[in-house]
């Protein structure tokens, strides 16, 4: 008789790879979009499209003839195919006569959509007390409980709402923690950038409900270049979640978005994602190239900035949510979870950069990489001559899933103050068939065993997590490690 | 060989672990509540066995047939003989970092549940039967959100097996050398674990170095493992034999 190893662990989860991005699909509507194509004229006519001011017009030229004279950046671990800026449309927008006022005026397709993804936005489908900004493609469809968050002070609206109605904060605030300067991403961001969300939490608020936007790219060959400007002034707390999702598409798409943030004296703000674009098939074809700026500036004393990052989509992710500790006794977090599977490619990590006084920074980093995905933790911690006393712990924790697929960090120390307190623990483990052996045994199916070991290893960021989304967040991890064994 | 209410029975298994012959001709029957007990030197395949049963996919079978609750189980998955009631102690349990106890436990009986076709427990009726399991046999309450085995004792990890197997109520418990490491305290604790489940429909096979858990634990039968076959079977009176004279009087005449 021949030997017989039927319960070897490869069972077909083949087959369930296909359905493993459920926001796969496109929605027919018919968009405004542009030609493909960059230039100035180009630039005049978003612009335009979007009444902006002079001020803004000028400074997304001044970012233009910047971006021209720079290059991609290339020191990331990553492979990506040479993008053609050219071949992109930088501007699409549903069709719509008017701007819609209410929900009533908004495209019900559109809020069918967004009903797919798991968003409803209508306010009596209270999505247990979340406040939603929904952009699709370039632009921002509606945002809900904005009468009620006004009550409180609170400003939440589209980016181009608030060029209209804000337009001093924007003038203050804008490019001031990102100068279209600061990489080549960054710039043509502050170029052609089309729509975003911006919140202000006035002095000593605590904001009412947790904020949200959600992202979808539709329109095949455009980028999406949004913009995020959150200002909590003195005393003030907010708490926000974006989430992002894309249609399955054989080419790649480009996604560059720019997030800011400042914190004034004693004011906090938790900036929360859940990225999920497109990851590509599992051969690496398409998915979303996801390059992404966010900082946060912890300008006042005693403010805090935290960041969770829960990243399982995009074919290539490149992005450093950071902090600039200029408040003295300010505190800056990052907790992150990094999924890569199948050809999956993530570099993504923190800089905290240490300049006030009694400072501290706390990074948490869990990389999971299966199949032929790499994975890298970057991150830099900076403390400046004058931050006396700072603190830093990082803990940056890698897991492989099978044998095929990379695990890389990247840390590096700029310190130039010696009553800096520094700790760094590191580790990579893989999952081991031992442990899925224990699982099955106990009768649990071996992708829920995975899934489970998986979230055992995130526990300290899923933590971090709004209550409401960390059951979502578990349940993407989920679906994005389908596939992960075989 | 199978009688009307026989749960295992094991006809001329040969096993083979990376091309190494481990298991050479093993033929074994557990009824209903019955309590056996296999001793045996080191490397005569006990762990094998139970490996074997419990379906680890280093464990090929060569020759042979494994019969439980009237059905052949080669060609089951691990999980499909977990869920048909099949558990398996740990000698050496593993360590799953993060994963809480409680979030485990729940999401093996509710694996179990769902194979039968029944809904999900309650989170109510979930804690409740935890709590009154962990003092059965003496677990800390701390211990059921510490990760997996994370940073457990040889000990606790023992116990934490026995817990499970509380919670899970399998038909078949295949108990890997749970008395080894154990103090006499805690050993005590665990054959109260057992004796509790030592019902009608509970059947165990007891794997050990030595008797002393059979001090606890009365087997229906011991059998002796060497070289891979069982040389010899007989009531609870062979342990204290093997305990008097070691297995070499077996081992020899063989």
């Amino acid at each position: 008789m021949q030997p017989t190893n039927k319960n070897k662990s490869n069972p077909e989860i083949e087959k369930h790879i296909d359905q493993s991005y459920k926001y796969g699909f496109v929605t027919d509507i018919e968009s405004e979009t542009i030609p493909p194509g960059l230039d100035e004229d180009v630039i005049r006519l978003i612009s335009s499209k979007k009444n902006e001011p002079d001020f803004l017009l000028e400074w997304r030229l001044k970012a233009f003839r910047h971006w021209l004279k720079m290059k991609p950046p290339m020191w990331a671990q990553l492979r990506i195919e040479d993008i053609d800026f050219q071949s992109i449309s930088y501007f699409s927008q549903p069709k719509s006569k008017n701007a819609p006022k209410s929900l009533d005026e908004v495209d019900p397709d559109l809020l069918l959509t967004y009903e797919k993804l798991g968003i409803p936005l209508h306010e009596r489908a209270k999505l247990a007390g979340v406040a939603v900004d929904a952009v699709f493609d370039s632009v921002s469809v509606t945002t809900t409980f904005k009468e009620k968050l006004a009550e409180a002070g609170v400003i939440f609206c589209s980016f181009s709402e608030a060029v209209k109605e804000h337009p001093d904060l924007i003038k203050q605030y804008l490019g001031k923690v990102v100068p279209y300067r600061d990489n080549f991403y960054a710039a043509l961001n502050a170029a052609v950038f089309s729509d975003g969300s911006f919140v202000y939490i006035p002095k000593g608020v605590r904001c009412p409900m947790e904020l949200s936007t959600y992202f979808r790219i539709n329109e095949a060959k455009t980028g999406q270049f949004e913009r995020t400007l959150i200002i909590a002034d003195e005393g003030s707390h907010v708490s926000y979640l974006e989430g992002c999702t894309a249609p399955m598409r054989d080419e790649n798409q480009l996604h560059a978005a720019v997030v800011e943030l400042i914190a004034l004296d004693d004011a906090e703000i938790k900036y929360s994602t859940v990225q999920n674009w497109y990851p590509g098939d599992e051969e690496g074809k398409g998915g979303i190239y996801n390059f992404v700026t966010k900082r946060g500036d912890c300008r006042g004393k005693n403010s805090k900035i935290s960041w969770t990052q829960i990243e399982t989509g995009s074919a290539i992710t490149w992005k450093y949510p950071s902090c600039i500790l200029r408040g003295d006794n300010s505190v800056g977090e990052f907790y992150s979870i990094a999924l890569t599977n199948h050809y999956q490619q993530a570099d993504t990590g923190t800089k905290m950069v240490h300049l006030g006084k009694n400072t501290k920074s706390k990074v948490i980093s869990k990389g999971i990489s299966a199949g032929h995905a790499q994975n890298s933790y970057r991150g830099l911690i900076s403390v400046s001559k004058n931050a006396e006393h700072s603190r830093n712990y990082t803990q940056c924790d890698s897991l492989l899933i099978g044998g095929e697929c990379g695990a890389h960090t990247f840390p590096s120390m700029e310190i130039h103050n010696s009553s800096t307190t520094l700790a760094h623990e590191a580790t990579t483990s893989k999952v081991a068939d031992e442990q899925l052996f224990y699982c099955r045994q106990r009768g649990i199916e071996e992708e829920d065993a995975i899934a489970l070991i998986v979230s055992g290893f995130c526990k300290e960021v899923l933590n971090e997590l709004p209550m409401e989304f960390a059951v979502e967040a578990r349940a993407l991890l989920q679906v994005n490690l389908e596939g992960a064994v075989g | 060989m199978s009688k009307r209410n026989s749960l295992l029975s094991i006809n001329n298994l040969k096993v083979s672990i990376a091309e190494k012959i481990i298991i050479s001709g093993l033929n074994l029957t557990i009824n209903h509540g019955e309590v056996h007990a296999i001793m045996g030197p080191n490397g005569s395949g006990k762990s094998t066995l139970a490996k074997t049963l419990a379906g680890h996919p280093e464990c090929n079978i060569h020759a042979g047939s494994i019969n439980y609750l009237g059905t052949k189980i080669i060609d089951l998955s691990v999980e499909e003989r977990a869920n048909k009631g099949i558990f398996l102690g740990f000698q050496y349990p593993i360590e799953i970092p993060g994963l809480s106890n409680t979030a485990f436990l729940k999401a093996a009986l509710n694996a179990q549940r769902k194979s039968q076709g029944d809904e999900e427990i309650t989170a109510v009726d979930f804690l409740k039967e935890l709590k009154h399991n962990a003092e059965v046999i003496g677990m800390d309450q701390a211990f059921l959100n510490r990760g997996v085995n994370e940073g457990f004792s040889g000990g606790e990890k023992k116990r934490n097996e026995i817990l499970q197997m509380m919670m899970l109520k399998p038909r078949l418990s295949i108990l890997d050398e749970t008395d080894s490491g154990l103090d006499i305290d805690a050993m005590k604790t665990v054959a109260n674990g057992l004796n509790s489940m030592r019902k009608k429909d509970s059947s165990f096979l007891l794997i050990t170095h030595y008797d002393r858990l059979l001090g606890y634990i009365k087997p229906d039968f011991v059998h002796v493992l060497s070289k891979g076959r069982i040389i010899q079977s007989g009531d609870s009176t062979l342990a204290n034999k093997l305990e008097e004279k070691g297995y070499e009087w077996l081992t020899k005449t063989k």
